[in-house]
């Protein structure tokens, strides 16, 4: 590393903040592009599951409130595209290498949504998980990125309400419905213990180290079960995780996840990350006679 | 083209740089950042600014060193010292006799 960078390091690590004109490293670039880009990919691709779940909403309010849940995803997206944009990379760049399996998007967003009851799991368990990774992004050392964080973690605390909200509504019903937040919980616990990636030390996270994220994998992991192991068993659910306790320094623990499947999982192999993709593509060669208009309108 | 989005929360309060969208026109701009940043009334304004017409200055050097003009220019600490002792007000001065 020249000396050059390795002020830019130094500055960095001391809390420093850098704006989009300013110089920097093209390590710092390359891995604020691959990581804020992949976040996009994960708003943009998030809403598919749910999406699959609006004709066969509950009730009007709920199409509604998931309706709106969808443009808030898809909004965060346009967002953050717009942050890697003025990085280098174009958004049209961003979304050839998304269907085409290049880059890639959170394991949450790889698996199927059987049930209203996944549903609620997502917009609960899955945002909050969403929210402990973003709220550390509220201090990234990439000040336009860490600026859109507020926005983005206002909107997906709000999420979690709507998905409590369901829940909530679900485990005072039915035994049947009750039955269905807890498979649901039984089929997420795994990706949720996932979500934050493996358990690799602050000190070798490159990420950490360039001061992008500002928490490691495993504090943000902790963090999650914290504030949600005890949220989700005062409802009478149950955690498919006979190992998940807490030890005597408040350290919680829990089976070792496979992580050798999260990277597959990642890498394209996950249970819906075929037809997920295939759908994208789709949807981006059926749109793109709006591009055409628009762009043709305004020249 | 890139626009600029500032937005205002409250009246009264100043217009803080928000984020920017990526438009053909102003009337797509005005769209793109009514859906951005004000769906949820948590504008109460909002700005739009071409980003060229953005001009940024960065460097505000200080050859002659005008500390008269900052606040470390003025050290009063050890002389407001100095000047207590030779009024014998030193057990006057706020937190002495704290121990």
């Amino acid at each position: 590393m020249d000396t050059r960078a390795q002020e830019f390091l130094e500055y960095v690590q001391s809390g420093g903040q850098v704006e989009t004109g300013d110089w920097m490293p093209d390590e710092y670039r390359a891995r604020l592009i691959k990581f804020i880009e992949m976040h996009g990919n994960s708003e943009l691709m998030g809403v598919l599951p749910e999406r699959d779940w609006i004709l066969r909403a509950p009730t009007l309010q709920r199409k509604l409130a998931l309706t709106a849940k969808i443009q808030d995803e898809v909004g965060h997206a346009q967002l953050i595209y717009r942050v890697v944009e003025d990085l280098g990379k174009p958004r049209t760049a961003c979304l050839d290498d998304l269907v085409s399996g290049k880059s890639k998007f959170h394991n949450v967003f790889h698996y199927p949504t059987k049930t209203w009851g996944d549903v609620g799991v997502i917009a609960w368990l899955v945002d909050a998980a969403a929210i402990v990774s973003q709220k550390a992004l509220l201090k990234c050392s990439y000040a336009p990125y860490a600026r859109i964080m507020k926005k983005i973690c206002w909107e997906e605390s709000f999420h979690i309400l709507h998905g409590r909200d369901v829940i909530l509504a679900l485990v005072t019903g039915t035994e049947e419905q009750f039955g269905l937040v807890q498979e649901a919980l039984d089929r997420w616990w795994e990706p949720l213990m996932h979500f934050h990636g493996n358990p690799i030390p602050a000190e070798e996270d490159p990420m950490v180290v360039w001061r992008i994220k500002s928490q490691a994998n495993e504090e943000a992991r902790q963090q999650f079960l914290e504030g949600y192991v005890p949220q989700i068993r005062e409802l009478g659910l149950t955690i498919p995780d006979a190992a998940l306790r807490k030890d005597e320094t408040g350290t919680w623990l829990y089976t070792e996840p496979d992580w050798e499947k999260l990277r597959a999982v990642v890498t394209g192999h996950g249970p819906a990350s075929e037809e997920r993709l295939a759908f994208r593509r789709l949807s981006r060669e059926d749109i793109a006679w709006v591009e055409r208009v628009v762009l043709a309108e305004a020249a | 083209m890139v626009y600029e989005v500032f937005r205002q929360e409250r009246k009264g309060q100043p217009f803080q740089h928000a984020g920017s969208v990526t438009a053909p026109d102003e009337q797509f701009a005005e769209i793109y950042a009514r859906e951005q940043y004000g769906r949820r009334q948590e504008s109460v304004a909002l700005w739009l600014v071409p980003r060229q017409a953005v001009s940024e200055i960065e460097e505000f050097p200080d050859e002659f060193e005008m500390k008269y003009r900052r606040v470390d220019g003025y050290s009063i600490k050890a002389r407001l010292h100095e000047a207590r002792e030779r009024a014998g007000t030193l057990d006057m001065a706020p937190g002495a006799g704290d121990e």
